[in-house]
């Protein structure tokens, strides 16, 4: 139950590089008028970073293009969000999905 | 009937802020199994790292951040130095600039501190939910954003917890598709609002170009890295799209 000095050194700077990307923009930018292409850019930013993330997460392992068994759960995944509209059964599905691909593969 | 509305004036403005709190509390809940499985998961990984209950209570209470967490017991497993598991991190975290930015016009009208409170919590998933919900309602309230963060923060605390005193008696989470909860849910967001924008030829677009470019970049560079230049490539391109309509 004890905390380790280094440990701590560690959490204590990891936390502050995790705050300071969050809060930055928020509080700065929320001062100033952002021009119209500027709020068109950060427009598409949600759509683009959420692509990022699922492309590294299901296609790219070790650096390089891979695909494997996340490719397939992917699929009734977004099938289950297309038709139901619902985060929760997205993630039930998705998780059902890999759970039966990696029991009968 | 003055008395009347003296009586009643003081109850009115709480009732709706609590409402809009509760309102996000509420549209917090359809991720809270995905941060559950994500969290339970962390928490495994962090004790077979080596780490305390305390030490892993402290990393989620003030870190709240699952790539970051996974990152640093993996890095302390490998026994490397505090310096490079913070840098390390500082880098996987830098997309949260572009979430933030995209959040703040939004909350044009809070003052720094009220802004500061509104992105401390901030994560994919708890951005992905208000990004949603400004794109259907055309704007965000402060509370409901703090009944949305706070609850995850909360239900991802006891999730590490949960996985850190639970992780010995599960062999392989792996096998449950626990590890598969954070894709989903990361599929499950962009399709809702690829749904909600009304945009759709040029949201599929950007997809298309963040995707393809994720993975052209990862021979290059560092899978953080890898998420901030596409993403901003991606975003750039929808709005060089989006102005010739």
């Amino acid at each position: 139950m004890e905390i380790r000095w280094d440990v701590f050194l560690m959490i204590v700077g990891a936390s502050i590089v995790t705050l300071i990307p969050r809060v930055l923009p928020l509080v700065l930018l929320s001062r100033i008028q952002i021009p119209e292409w500027g709020m068109r850019w950060l427009n598409f930013v949600p759509v683009a970073v959420m692509a990022a993330l699922i492309g590294q997460e299901l296609l790219v392992q070790d650096g390089k293009l891979s695909l494997g068994v996340e490719v397939i759960a992917a699929l009734p995944a977004f099938a289950a969000s297309v038709l139901t509209r619902s985060l929760l059964a997205t993630v039930i599905v998705g998780m059902l999905a890999m759970m039966a691909l990696r029991f009968f593969w | 009937m003055a008395l009347q509305e003296n009586l009643t004036a003081p109850n009115y403005e709480p009732h709706i802020q609590e409402e809009r709190f509760l309102q996000g509390v509420k549209s917090c809940i359809p991720t809270l199994l995905g941060y559950l499985s994500i969290g339970f998961a962390a928490g495994v990984v962090e004790k077979t790292a080596g780490l305390s209950i305390a030490e892993i209570l402290l990393m989620s209470v003030l870190i709240y951040a699952g790539s970051a967490q996974f990152i640093a017991a993996g890095m302390l497993a490998a026994s490397g130095s505090p310096a490079a598991i913070v840098l390390t991190i500082f880098f996987v975290n830098l997309r949260h600039l572009l979430l933030s930015a995209a959040l703040s016009p939004y909350f044009r009208l809070l003052s720094p501190l009220k802004n500061l409170l509104v992105g401390a919590l901030l994560t994919d998933e708890t951005f992905g939910v208000a990004i949603h919900q400004a794109a259907m309602k055309h704007r965000l309230s402060e509370k409901w954003m703090h009944g949305l963060n706070l609850t995850a923060y909360l239900n991802w605390i006891i999730a590490n917890i949960a996985g850190a005193f639970l992780g010995q008696w599960i062999a392989d989470p792996e096998q449950l598709g626990l590890d598969f909860a954070l894709p989903a849910m990361f599929i499950g967001l962009l399709v809702l609002q690829l749904i909600s924008r009304r945009k759709l030829k040029a949201d599929l677009l950007v997809v298309l170009c963040s995707i393809c470019l994720v993975v052209a970049l990862s021979y290059l560079t560092s899978s953080s890295i890898t998420i901030i230049l596409a993403t901003i490539a991606a975003s750039t391109l929808g709005m060089a799209v989006s102005r010739w309509k």
